[in-house]
């Protein structure tokens, strides 16, 4: 069966969603919704990389997006524990308010 | 139906990880059976480390590709699974005293700087995108940890959430620029992607050099190159000690490592699109870095700030992608690795509890009550520097000469120059310690672990600088 949308919607897509990922990290405050954003780039990758494989009729890429998968897994878990012990001894979530060293 | 053909699977190339991931795991199983005191985690750490040196040499007839041309064995691997192993054990032994004044009773700690290793490894030794991906997460998600290990401490957690913050974001640049070099040449395998460019069979070069872009985004975050920098002084500023040099030479030698293979390695034929790209990151480095080290008052920003300018430095060697390049680039990692936890090993020794003496000024007089300690800070960083005969200037004379036999001269003389202007700085902790009055009192005891690793550091900056040729030699055969 011929797929009639074709490769560059989707990498339209995934542009779109990665541009938005980066500017949340670049614009928002929150701790927890600047990591929102950077799954948010990390699963723009995933849409790219699927697009690729099924256009290109490949396998590599699948296999790629399960180990973005994984690392991302890896990585909120260890992000949120950073926050949890943050928010221990200090109670917000606002990056402007870490700022013992200077940026 | 179709079957899935089962990969050759050739673990004795991998055994220095096989090796370390045991070990390491090791680590964490005793680590629940010894109470406070962690000499046994410690010993069975430091053990491993060295198994894995040795099980590095497990292949013969260099270089060996294996696990379908996704892993290699080659005279970098080793030599860089040489440097990583080394520079793992020093920080080992630098925290050893430090962890036990400033009451970091983890066993973890030790088990994440093994596993870290073991990501370095990987990632020095892969030659497909997703194993160079996978290698830099290990290494980074253990380095976030431990940039964060003092819980109670909010520096520590400042530092940590930083650089878990940007190496994330970092991630998803690094993520995009390997997708769309897949998108491009339909391959992740760097050796089929250098082929693909030499015959001239990229499906879209706009894509590529889009993904090129975005890899040098990714990469730069990652080994802290100008403008993607901003972390550095933090991090080092807020990790413990010894982490912080950890960080400054293992897992910034494994992305370089990561970094040669995939632009000087897999697409030399592209250089003229790259290459520009990279002397102005390298200039930029090389510059703020060396500015940004002059305005500091705190001792590991200023190390840290050293440590951007000097990542400069070494991106001269992927820019001249030539033998000699990667040579120079293993030869300035190790010459790197002995002076600077050779400068951090004075720092932790010139520490107390509850006051860590991390400002310059905490150096004031330090010639006049321990001059031995004056005389090797000195000597780690004029070396830093790269101040003849010293292992800093053997090591930026070789990448400078490699970067001069392909024509870069422009590029080389502003190098010299900011060698030059970095000398201020360094300097300016020598006149501290040897023309200023003492300000207070020290209070040193001499933890016996700490001072051999900067005996260590010392024989390496001045073996390294007075004999580079064996150490030469080794590197280019």
């Amino acid at each position: 069966m011929e797929s009639t949308v074709p490769l560059s919607h989707y990498l339209v897509l995934s542009t779109t969603l990665f541009v938005i990922g980066v500017l949340g990290v670049l614009v928002r405050r929150n701790a927890i919704v600047v990591f929102m954003c950077i799954e948010i780039m990390l699963n723009a990758v995933n849409i790219s990389l699927i697009a690729f494989d099924r256009y290109m009729n490949l396998h590599t890429g699948q296999v790629f997006s399960f180990m973005v998968m994984c690392v991302a897994a890896a990585e909120v878990s260890v992000g949120l524990a950073i926050i949890i012990s943050i928010f221990r001894n200090k109670p917000t979530v606002n990056l402007d308010e870490f700022n013992i060293m200077k940026w | 139906m179709e079957h899935i053909p089962s990969p050759t699977v050739d673990l004795v190339s991998l055994a220095p990880v096989l090796v370390l991931s045991v070990f390491a795991m090791m680590v964490l199983l005793v680590d629940l059976y010894v109470k406070r005191d962690k000499t046994l985690v410690i010993f069975i750490s430091l053990v491993g480390l060295l198994m894995t040196a040795i099980s590095a040499f497990a292949k013969f007839d260099l270089p060996v590709h294996s696990f379908n041309d996704s892993y290699v064995v080659d005279e970098l691997s080793v030599f860089f699974i040489m440097i990583f192993t080394l520079s793992s054990a020093l920080a080992i032994l630098l925290s050893i005293d430090y962890n036990k004044r400033e009451g970091i009773r983890m066993g973890e700690y030790y088990s994440l700087i093994l596993l870290c290793t073991v990501g370095m490894i990987l990632l020095a030794s892969s030659t497909d995108m997703i194993m160079i991906f996978l290698g830099i997460e290990i290494v980074s998600i253990c380095l976030y940890v431990l940039a964060g290990i003092r819980r109670s401490d909010p520096k520590s957690n400042e530092a940590a959430l930083k650089y878990f913050l940007l190496g994330a974001f970092a991630t998803g640049f690094l993520l995009y620029g390997m997708t769309l070099v897949y998108g491009a040449t339909g391959t992740t395998k760097l050796g089929l992607i250098a082929e693909l460019i030499r015959e001239e069979q990229i499906a879209s070069k706009p894509l590529m050099l889009m993904g090129i872009v975005l890899l040098i985004i990714g990469f730069g975050f990652k080994v802290a190159s100008v403008p993607f920098h901003m972390w550095a002084p933090d991090v080092y500023h807020g990790a413990p000690t010894p982490v912080t040099a950890f960080m400054a030479v293992g897992p910034k030698a494994a992305a370089f490592a990561a970094f040669f293979r995939v632009f000087a390695e897999a697409m030399p034929v592209l250089s003229p699109s790259w290459e520009s790209l990279l002397c102005i990151v390298a200039v930029l480095s090389m510059f703020i870095g060396n500015v940004g080290a002059i305005m500091q008052t705190n001792i590991k920003r200023l190390l840290a700030y050293s440590s951007v300018s000097h990542v400069g430095y070494i991106l001269i060697a992927v820019i001249a992608k030539n033998s000699l390049g990667s040579s120079s680039l293993v030869f300035y990692m190790l010459a790197y690795a002995f002076m600077i936890f050779g400068a951090f090993g004075i720092v932790i020794l010139i520490g107390r509890k509850e006051n860590e003496m991390l400002e310059i000024a905490d150096y004031s007089g330090l010639a006049y009550k321990h001059p031995l300690m004056a005389i090797s800070m000195s000597v780690f960083l004029l070396s830093l520097g790269g101040m003849p005969p010293l292992a800093g200037f053997v090591a930026k004379f070789y990448i400078f000469s490699a970067a001069i036999k392909e024509g870069f001269v422009t590029l080389v003389v502003l190098a010299v120059l900011n060698s030059v202007i970095s000398f201020y700085y360094y300097l300016k902790v020598i006149v501290y310690m040897y023309m200023k009055e003492p300000e207070g009192e020290f209070q040193i005891s001499l933890a016996p672990m700490t001072v051999f690793v900067v005996v260590i550091a010392m024989v390496g900056t001045a073996g390294l600088g007075i004999f580079p040729d064996p150490i030469l030699y080794f590197t280019q055969h």
